[in-house]
């Protein structure tokens, strides 16, 4: 019975993030593994003022999505785990249900909203409260972050629920029996627990969010430019596999250190309380 | 019906939540809106009602070609993905061998990779082994960018099986094949049943992945995202998004009630006397019988 999971495991992830290690390690002669033993790709991402900018840029955007999509979506998961009775089922339909619409259709749904000629525009035309249309919407690293947020919202919700859900009755009625107040019954007992929900929905939210380049490329114009945007480029356009495999590197050097920030302070949140 | 406990707080926690949905929805409602619009633009105020948009759907051999593939990989790919969410998490859980250990924990992983480090991971590896971008080679990356749902949703599943009824089975002389398949599949069945439906409407949805694996024959994510640098093309677009969008409603609420009929094994779940038990009780003889 592990034979399917191992060949998928071994082969599609660990061999193949292999390759891009290795790759990040060749110099670029248009061969599929390139030629040689180098570290000048990695030399031209550290130098490179860009690729400073860019990183830095992309882990802002991600960390206000991941922000803008856990708080939103927590007091939904709240509400789904004690709250909606027999309205539950219905509404975790309804909050999955984004699930099935394309990702890039929500992307998209964005792009004619904010564009110039657009919905939001011509309706604070219609609605007499612009005068004429603005640019200021479309090609902004706000842009962004409002579409990734939207993109992503349903992915929070479930982590948390699921989490909250598991959550015995008895352990907040315990915690009221010994005169708890609901709020410190909620910060002292259904949070802490929660938080394991709270970090895998952070991660499912800031992982993706972070290496995205449709988004930037629909709705962001030149200056919010992100990490994933400029990999594909080299990946692309630009051909140069070595270089976009180092750059995929770094990328994951900076998510195991964010994991690892995140994995500390979930662990001395859970401990103190 | 709700709670009961803090009905004030139930209340305005429920505004909240009917203002999160809209706010998820709006937008997206908005495609629908302006698909049945007499405009090539998607502005207020509409223009009148049409359907010329949809007409365009039809006899295009190119969407129709987008279609087919993405259904027959959606569904490729969600086979496997959940045969290998199915036995990673069971034999990480019960196997007791150092390596389903870790290759559950390896399966999680992708979790933890951006979508474009996927790709780039599967496009160098699908031209070294020869086979080049193709729609194996989308399969393939699928397969992998559903795995951790799979794996996760059938782990907490499997999980949430009290151990004493898979001890029972052992006690009165089952192996260990014959208790996976006849106890513990048919006890976590709905939950195979939404891997199934979430692997197949990632696969379905998927374009950050699939935009660096295929080759002459795009999905319908890719399709899309060909069209979306003609202007004029905005309102096909639209008619197409209303299409997936009606058609990911139906195949959703399908896998609702297929869910609830599933549950007629019942899952065991903490006593809740704040659940309304009688409506549950109900809604599964309705669907039983």
């Amino acid at each position: 019975m592990l034979l399917p999971g191992a060949l998928v495991t071994f082969m599609l992830i660990l061999f193949a993030l292999g390759l891009v290690l290795f790759l990040a390690f060749r110099g670029n002669d248009g061969s599929l593994l390139g030629a040689g033993f180098t570290v000048a790709n990695f030399a031209t991402v550290v130098s490179d003022p860009l690729y400073w900018t860019v990183t830095l840029r992309s882990l802002v955007i991600a960390a206000l999505v991941t922000l803008a999509t856990v708080v939103t979506a927590y007091p939904v998961a709240y509400y789904l785990a004690f709250h909606a009775g027999r309205r539950r089922g219905l509404l975790l339909f309804l909050v999955t249900l984004p699930f099935w619409t394309s990702y890039l259709l929500r992307v998209f749904a964005w792009k004619i909203v904010l564009a110039y000629n657009g919905v939001l525009n011509s309706a604070l035309i219609e609605s007499g409260i612009w005068s004429e249309p603005t640019l200021a919407f479309l090609n902004t690293p706000a842009a962004v972050v409002v579409t990734l947020a939207h993109a992503y919202a349903p992915f929070a919700i479930l982590p948390i629920y699921v989490a909250l859900d598991t959550i015995p009755k008895s352990l907040i009625e315990a915690a009221s029996d010994l005169g708890a107040r609901p709020f410190t019954s909620f910060r002292r007992v259904v949070l802490p627990i929660s938080m394991p929900g709270v970090l895998a929905a952070a991660l499912v939210v800031f992982v993706p969010t972070v290496g995205d380049y449709v988004t930037p490329a629909l709705v962001g114009g030149p200056a919010s430019t992100m990490i994933g945007t400029l990999i594909q480029a080299e990946f692309g356009k630009a051909n140069d596999w070595p270089f976009g495999a180092a750059l995929s590197v770094a990328v994951m050097l900076v998510i195991l250190c964010v994991v690892l920030v995140a994995r500390f302070t979930d662990r001395r949140f859970g401990s103190r309380t | 019906m709700s709670g009961g406990r803090t009905e004030g707080g139930g209340r305005w926690l429920g505004v909240y939540v009917v203002a999160y949905l809209v706010f998820l929805y709006l937008p997206v409602l908005l495609i629908p809106l302006f698909s049945f619009n007499n405009s090539i633009q998607a502005a207020f105020p509409l223009q009148g009602f049409t359907l010329q948009w949809y007409a365009t759907l039809f006899g295009n051999s190119a969407l129709s070609g987008a279609l087919l593939n993405s259904l027959v990989i959606g569904a490729i790919a969600a086979t496997g993905a959940t045969i290998c969410g199915i036995t990673v998490s069971y034999m990480d859980l019960y196997g007791r061998s150092p390596l389903a250990a870790t290759i559950s924990a390896i399966a999680r992983l992708p979790i933890l990779i951006p979508g474009v480090i996927v790709g780039i991971s599967l496009l160098i590896l699908i031209n070294l082994i020869g086979l080049g971008p193709s729609r194996i080679a989308i399969v393939l990356g699928h397969i992998l960018v559903a795995l951790p749902t799979t794996v996760v949703i059938m782990r907490s599943r499997f999980a949430a099986i009290p151990k004493t009824i898979r001890e029972a089975a052992l006690d009165l002389g089952a192996s260990d094949w014959t208790t996976f398949r006849r106890v513990m599949l048919p006890l976590s069945l709905p939950a195979i049943v939404s891997a199934f439906m979430l692997a197949f409407l990632i696969s379905f949805d998927e374009f950050i992945v699939v935009f660096f694996l295929a080759g002459t024959e795009p999905t319908l994510p890719l399709y899309i995202w060909s069209q979306l640098r003609f202007p004029k093309s905005l309102p096909t677009v639209m008619a197409l998004g209303t299409s997936i969008l009606a058609v990911s409603f139906i195949i959703a609420a399908t896998a609702e009630i297929l869910r609830h009929r599933g549950l007629s094994a019942p899952a065991p779940r903490p006593a809740d006397p704040s659940q309304p038990k009688q409506t549950e009780r109900g809604e599964l003889q309705w669907h039983s019988t």
